[in-house]
């Protein structure tokens, strides 16, 4: 597919849209949803703290990645980010304006600016729409007729992300999932939007398609200077894609920085955890045939016990501490705030009572899991772990 | 391969299943070999019939729209067209197999105990007693904490991660000499992922099994299989060691796969080097080389030949390529590896 981006009319440079400036900014945002309960009356008996009290920045023309694993919050921060759900509490600033609360009709001037890009190509795209019809359906809601035609822009469009304009008259199920996520971008960039949330863009999609889509994303956010709010659970393609990344846990952002600092420096154990547990193809790439496995001797190697606790009823203090091989009383009595530890570099926050130092260089091995230390036949007394 | 028979033997195995459309041929043309005590990795793209070949050796596969030819044996034994009464006999016994999905896998209306306990009485005749105390002792080889009170647990009571190490227990309760693991941590975050994948490590060399794993990701094998088969459109396409492999690819697709995934090291101004177009139809596969619309050296072979003749995959190291071994690794050292830095 095309390499580069056809580029569509130039957009009229907006006096609160220059790259850099906060463009959208949230504030202690925070989703519960209530869990309910109990016969003969329903009542409330609990909630999943799915998001608590998140602060974020994203900035304009800016690629800002959210990773973290499932259950984490990082898909409901999206759709609040997009107010398709309401906050239970917090506040999102959108170029100056109060959206938190705003209704439909106040908001639907900023619906236009802000769109979003789904993860499953299948679910995403009405299956009784042309191809047409879809692209076009957002400039026919907000009533925007471009110059030209809708017919012609629409064309220009599937040109701009790699399908051809004779597509026009299609049904998505004459394309492949790759084509249909084209599609979805080509619709999320019909309004010329200032930024576009992508929830899990590329994850439904084979991994030789999967880089067609994400090169499509990088040219269209560096070209068009779109700000992206790119929300992954793959740490290699979120650090391919985002300038800057916000890891989170249990609702809670941990570490937030520039690219590198949380690839190359990061301070949260958690982030160091996430990091040495991605498997790497390019470990083996450099040592020669017939080696004698130490291939990731460099790398560190961290095993957590057990999974991701029940957002229902979080840890006190730290969420991570249960499993965490550095947590001590403090930390779940205490809930570390989002800071710069000393030796970060200024705009790398992160969320722990004792940082790790600031490298990815390991010499110790660092396993929690009961089981491997069973098989590995560890036999020095266990560390601090509160698990299960 | 050594010149005693191999405990695992595929030979030119071919899965066809009859479609309202027509005859897709899932599987086209494929051999493999594996022993005791080593892990040979399968990946491919999805349609690229690594699943397919493994449901056939187990004998899964439906009957009445399936057809399966060529010789898979199993410690001297020939599963394909052998009665469904052999076959229950090898599978939870002799092969056991690990799925991707754990909430499919187990049924929500027994408790986890039972499923594990279930295979074990089949096989071995135990006791109800007998078996449970096993359920509860492949439990805590897993790493189910408080493994004799879960043992009573609905899957439903499990987390994805314990799910997976339940269905990891249920498969080895038997002590099978195959594990066949499909996609086994593809619906695991990565931090239970590392987990699950040193478990099947360390419980292989407790054990001395033979295991398969399939799957899409590269880097999952890296550290996890001895040897290597990559499948592209129903058929083998390379084959070596891990080492091999990973460390000096041969074949285009190969190189494709590779390129297509950033690293945690990789320079983030290159943009990804994709394989452009899409897998073909297994309806109709392209004629010659299947992978030959999508390849870049079609050039660098010249003529006709990667239209018209199909490469055969020779035997032990090696790809199924038109290209010379010498060109192969001229081409990955010269124009791929730079990229992939």
């Amino acid at each position: 597919m095309s390499d580069k981006v056809s580029l569509p009319a130039p957009r009229e440079a907006a006096p609160d849209g220059a790259r850099g400036e906060p463009l959208l900014v949230a504030e202690g945002l925070t989703k519960h949803f209530p869990i309910t309960g109990g016969f003969p009356v329903k009542r409330r008996i609990g909630a999943v703290q799915a998001v608590d009290g998140l602060d974020l920045t994203v900035r304009a023309g800016e690629s800002f990645g959210l990773v973290g694993e499932s259950g984490c919050g990082k898909s409901t921060t999206g759709r609040l980010l997009t107010r398709l759900l309401e906050p239970t509490a917090g506040r999102i600033v959108y170029r100056g304006r109060d959206i938190t609360h705003a209704g439909r009709r106040e908001l639907a001037p900023f619906r236009a600016e802000i769109q979003m890009i789904f993860q499953d190509p299948y679910a995403s795209l009405n299956p009784r729409h042309t191809v047409g019809k879809i692209v076009s359906g957002p400039m026919e809601i907000n009533g925007i007729d471009p110059p030209g035609g809708r017919e012609a822009r629409v064309r220009e469009l599937l040109e701009t992300v790699g399908l051809s304009p004779e597509h026009y008259n299609r049904f998505p199920h004459e394309f492949s999932g790759g084509q249909r996520q084209r599609i979805g971008v080509a619709r999320a960039l019909a309004l010329e939007p200032k930024l576009i949330v992508a929830d899990e863009p590329v994850s439904a999609l084979d991994v030789s398609i999967q880089a067609q889509v994400v090169n499509l994303l990088r040219d269209v956010q560096r070209e068009l200077g779109i700000a992206f709010v790119f929300i992954a659970h793959d740490l290699a393609v979120v650090r391919h894609f985002s300038q800057r990344v916000a890891v989170m846990y249990l609702g809670k952002i941990v570490e937030v920085g520039d690219r590198d600092d949380i690839y190359r420096r990061p301070r949260h154990p958690y982030t160091h955890a996430l990091l040495s547990a991605v498997p790497e193809a390019a470990d083996l790439m450099d040592t020669p045939a017939g080696g004698d496995g130490s291939a990731r001797a460099s790398r560190e190697r961290i095993r957590l016990a057990g999974d991701v606790p029940s957002p229902i009823r979080p840890p006190s203090g730290c969420r991570f501490r249960t499993r965490c091989w550095k947590a001590r009383e403090e930390c779940a009595t205490e809930e570390p705030p989002l800071l710069r530890a000393e030796g970060s570099g200024p705009g790398h926050l992160s969320a722990c009572h004792f940082p790790e130092p600031p490298t990815v260089e390991r010499t110790t091995e660092v396993i929690l899991d009961p089981a491997l230390r069973a098989a590995e036949g560890h036999t020095e007394s266990q560390p601090p772990n509160h698990a299960q | 391969m050594t010149a005693t028979t191999p405990f695992l033997s595929v030979r030119d195995l071919y899965v066809r299943f009859a479609t309202e459309d027509g005859t897709v041929k899932a599987v086209d043309g494929l051999s493999f070999e594996l022993e005791r005590g080593r892990t040979l990795g399968i990946v491919g793209e999805s349609g690229s019939g690594k699943s397919v070949t493994n449901l056939a050796v187990l004998g899964l596969h439906d009957p009445r729209t399936t057809e399966i030819e060529g010789e898979i044996l199993l410690d001297g034994q020939e599963l394909t067209g052998a009665p469904e009464s052999a076959l229950e006999k090898v599978r939870g016994h002799k092969a056991a197999m690990i799925f991707q999905d754990s909430l499919t896998a187990l049924s929500p209306y027994y408790t986890v105990g039972r499923q594990i306990a279930e295979p074990f009485r089949k096989h071995t005749g135990a006791t109800r007693r007998e078996a449970r105390l096993r359920a509860v002792e492949m439990l805590k080889r897993v790493g189910i904490p408080n493994p004799a009170l879960r043992v009573d647990d609905y899957p439903h009571q499990f987390s994805g991660g314990m799910r997976q190490r339940a269905m990891i227990a249920m498969a080895l309760v038997c002590d099978p000499q195959l594990l066949i693991a499909d996609e086994p941590t593809t619906a695991l975050d990565v931090t239970v992922q590392a987990q699950i994948l040193d478990l099947l490590k360390d419980l292989q060399q407790q054990t001395g099994s033979a295991i398969i794993l399939i799957t899409h990701d590269l880097g999952v094998v890296a550290h996890t299989v001895d040897e290597l088969l990559v499948m592209y459109a129903g058929r083998a396409v390379e084959r070596g060691t891990v080492r091999e492999v990973l460390g000096a690819p041969r074949h285009p697709y190969t190189w494709g796969l590779l390129g297509s995934m950033p690293r945690l090291t990789s320079d983030v101004e290159e943009p990804l080097s994709p394989i452009p177009g899409a897998p073909p139809s297994l309806l109709a596969p392209p004629p010659g080389c299947p992978f030959h619309p999508r390849c870049a050296s079609v050039a660098a072979v010249g003529g006709d030949r990667c239209r018209t003749e199909r490469p055969e995959l020779p035997a032990g190291r090696g790809a199924a390529c038109h290209l010379t071994p010498e060109r192969q690794r001229a081409i990955f050292a010269g124009q791929i590896k730079p990229r992939l830095r």
